[in-house]
């Protein structure tokens, strides 16, 4: 009885009306609907866009945990504290649970308020695109421009294109675009990398650059002479964005996702294919940086597992997939290599590439038409 | 064997409740039920009222279009009742049955030495004209029309779907004479696509005078829109003509018997079905008189991608060799799509873990398991659709209702049948059918 009149206050002509999709959302949230088919096939797959959402998180869920751990192992090695190792997780912990409160705060808030203007049920994306963002900023990004480069993203780069599903750019790396062209100082540089408290002062030796920058300055030879080796930066105890530095928590995370099918291991291996040989090209031009350095520096594999393969962003056909991630790894690394201004190209050309997927998509259509054409003619 | 079509991608849909190779009973029904609406482009014009007697093979409806087309009650007996809907539009013509049945003679002749004006004559008299659908678009046949080749597809791979070597068996010989008096109809042959994984006790593989395919593969390599665009495309402004191996058997028993019978055996399937077993009918019968009664059950006409709801006071339709039975899925799962295991449900998905039981069959139900969405994953759609087209494209220009792209995009070759799959795996859960369906309306409308 008590339900019934909660559900009569949401309804059309109800008091509450206008919060109906916010309760829907939790309501859906909580429960499957009792929605039965109408039309066509009777029966239909258990899998939903929600579960679709969260195995994507569930992929990210490793390398947010190492993150974390490598938040407070920064900070204890720049400043020679003698952390043990839940201390460092805990106090990283710390560090990342207001990105990811004010991330969902903001974006979650922007994403009911739009569903209910459209008058639409809310739509999961924002599970994944919440997750995504604190894990590719820096872990001493002010919260306030987190929470003005969020709603930019989602209002701009999301709702304005009717939603998830509708979006061109990927939400959480336009997140990354705002704040990096904003704000650059708070984005790049050696300052940021590293939390350094205010009572603690780093040891001599610090320096805060991430490998990338290093690498991009003097080539291998630096990194080598800065105590980087090849397998310190496969296991990510190294400075960077939040998510990005373990590759080993990363490939956890992408055999999830392709296993389970939401995202396509095409994208994945072209785009290691196009910043491989694009890295061979740039050894061969002296860059100093062999190419297999440019899969685990930066944020070069988890844009290429996480952000490249976004199904809404990326190409839809599969051919096009091939283009669209061997291109997206290959822009990356011209980036790096011949782009001064900017030592991280994994961003600009994931979204450069979500610009250009409908156009590969529409070439490899209409190639498949004209193939077809021929073919009815001939047959 | 001339042709070998072996399609990869599909999805055979694992849902208990498969009808046992036996049948329990054979149902006269009091009343049988002539339904116009069972024919796509059927514009019915009635020619009989209420109290008219009836044969077998008497007209019933004609096509106020194409006037010779007739259709025909299946049983001897009273016109009880027209029952009529909204704007008056015909719905039924309900035909009370006589003790005894008594049949129109059509006369008894052998089917090689028929011309192709006397087949189609027959056909049209008969009836069983109906029976042949055209494409593009899945309509009635034109009479007029000259098709390229008439396709059978004689098995289904569709869920719980009858098995027609079980169903047709003794009818070898009616099917063979339905093929040849189905040649005489074009120019271009009759395609018949048997199932290779049963090829060799398969009476569809002795046939004569057919071209034969063999066709292996998951569900929908049974479907005769797919088997023709691997055998030949259909272009713009050809039309194929494809018939079920139901009613090339039932044209075989015409041609040689002069008499039409239309019984056949149909499967009562599903997982609320208490004993899945057949039942020998008349299409028209009440689905009262063939299955028990449920209540919180849906009863479909056909299969579970593509039947139409029937429900308990309704009739079979003129097509259907199947009644489906399946709860309504009505109840609230606490937490369902977050619960890491839902080992009760099946996902063709991997995000689920039904893989790990591949041969489990599903009691299923009719809940939607989700919202509705905006497309996010889509090469869903290709995996299921073993044919030459991008799914996805040919779906938004159905949307947009850009004919143009539609035409681009395969519209001819498909029918919503033939996606019928990216229904069920989408997990956006778009209702795919009914916009590719408003997509043929639309081509019909603009292009006629």
């Amino acid at each position: 009885m008590a339900e019934e009149k909660k559900a009569g206050l949401f309804e059309k002509g109800g008091k509450l009306y206008w919060l109906h999709s916010t309760i829907d959302a939790f309501d859906t949230f909580l429960r499957v609907p009792g929605t039965v088919t109408a039309k066509g096939a009777h029966v239909r797959d258990a899998i939903d866009l929600k579960r679709v959402m969260i195995m994507v998180v569930v992929a990210l869920v490793p390398a947010a945990l190492f993150g974390m751990y490598n938040v407070g192992y920064q900070t204890a090695l720049a400043t020679g504290a003698s952390w043990g190792f839940w201390k460092m997780f805990f106090y990283g912990l710390l560090k990342v649970l207001p990105l990811y409160i004010v991330s969902y705060l903001v974006g979650l808030g922007i994403e009911f308020a739009s569903s209910q203007i459209r008058g639409e049920e809310v739509n999961e994306g924002y599970l994944v695109t919440g997750f995504l963002i604190p894990l590719i900023v820096p872990v001493d990004v002010p919260l306030w421009m987190l929470a003005l480069a969020v709603a930019f993203a989602v209002i701009f780069g999301k709702e304005v294109f009717g939603g998830t599903g509708m979006n061109i750019w990927n939400p959480a790396l336009l997140t990354r675009a705002f704040l990096f062209f904003s704000y650059p100082s708070s984005m790049s540089g050696s300052d940021v990398w590293v939390h350094i408290p205010k009572d603690m002062a780093p040891t001599d030796a610090f320096t805060g650059a991430t490998p990338l920058a290093i690498a991009g300055d003097g080539g291998v030879g630096a990194l080598d002479a800065a105590g980087y080796s090849f397998m310190d930066l496969f296991w990510g105890l190294i400075p960077g964005s939040v998510g990005e530095t373990s590759v080993i928590a990363i490939l956890i995370g992408a055999v999830i996702i392709l296993w389970s099918g939401v995202a396509s291991w095409k994208i994945m291996l072209s785009s290691i294919a196009g910043a491989l040989l694009v890295g061979w090209f740039g050894q061969l031009a002296g860059s100093g940086i062999p190419a297999y350095y440019h899969l685990v520096m930066g944020g070069f594999l988890f844009g290429t597992v996480f952000m490249a393969t976004d199904p809404v962003t990326s190409a839809q056909t599969e051919t096009g997939k091939w283009i669209y991630g061997f291109l997206v790894g290959a822009l990356a690394v011209v980036v790096r290599l011949w782009n001064p201004g900017y030592a991280e190209g994994m961003m600009l050309a994931i979204l450069l590439m979500n610009t250009f997927a409908p156009l590969i998509d529409h070439c490899v259509v209409s190639a498949s038409i004209s193939r077809r054409a021929k073919k009815m003619k001939t047959a | 064997m001339s042709n070998n079509i072996d399609l990869k991608k599909g999805l055979d849909i694992p849902i208990k409740g498969a009808a046992a190779q036996k049948v329990v009973r054979t149902v006269i029904p009091e009343v049988v039920a002539i339904k116009p609406t069972d024919f796509k482009g059927l514009i019915p014009r009635l020619l009989v009222k209420e109290g008219d007697k009836v044969l077998a093979g008497s007209p019933v409806l004609a096509d106020k279009q194409n006037p010779d087309i007739l259709f025909t009650s299946p049983v001897s007996g009273t016109v009880k009742e027209i029952v009529r809907g909204d704007k008056r539009k015909l719905l039924a013509v309900l035909v009370e049955t006589d003790s005894e049945q008594k049949k129109v003679d059509f006369g008894a002749k052998d089917a090689d030495s028929l011309t192709k004006e006397e087949v189609k004559d027959l056909l049209l008299k008969s009836g069983l004209w109906g029976a042949l659908i055209q494409r593009p678009y899945g309509v009635m046949a034109d009479p007029s029309a000259e098709p390229k080749a008439i396709f059978v597809s004689s098995f289904s791979t569709a869920p719980l779907a009858p098995d027609t070597d079980f169903t047709l068996a003794g009818k070898a010989e009616y099917i063979q004479a339905g093929i040849t008096a189905l040649t005489k109809l074009t120019d271009g042959g009759v395609h018949l696509c048997i199932n290779k994984a049963t090829e060799a006790k398969s009476m569809f593989a002795k046939m004569d005078k057919a071209i034969i395919h063999g066709v292996s593969g998951k569900h929908p390599a049974g479907n005769v829109g797919v088997q023709i665009s691997h055998i030949s495309p259909i272009r713009k402004g050809e039309i194929v003509w494809t018939i079920s191996p139901l009613f090339v058997a039932a044209i075989g028993q015409l041609v040689q018997t002069g008499k039409l019978d239309l019984l056949r055996k149909v499967a009562i399937t599903g997982p609320a079905a208490d004993d899945p077993a057949y039942v020998e009918t008349l299409p028209g019968a009440p689905v009262k008189s063939l299955t028990a009664s449920y209540e919180g059950v849906r009863y479909i006409g056909g299969d579970i991608l593509t039947g139409e709801i029937i429900g308990k006071d309704g009739y079979l339709g003129f097509f259907q060799d199947q009644i489906c039975l399946i709860s309504e899925g009505t109840e609230r799962e606490i937490l369902g799509w977050a619960k890491p295991f839902r080992m009760n449900l099946h996902s063709s998905s991997k995000c689920y873990f039904s893989w790990l039981a591949p041969k489990k069959l599903y009691d299923m139900n009719t809940n939607l398991h989700g919202g509705p969405r905006a497309f996010v994953e889509t090469k869903c759609f290709e995996d299921v659709t073993p044919m030459d087209i991008f799914p996805i494209y040919l779906i938004k220009a159905c949307l947009a209702g850009d004919i143009d792209k539609m035409e681009k995009y395969g519209i001819y070759e498909v029918l919503p049948e033939d996606l019928a799959l990216c229904d069920y795996v989408d997990p956006s859960k778009n209702d795919i059918q009914d916009i590719i369906s408003k997509g043929i309306d639309l081509m019909i409308k603009e292009m006629a």
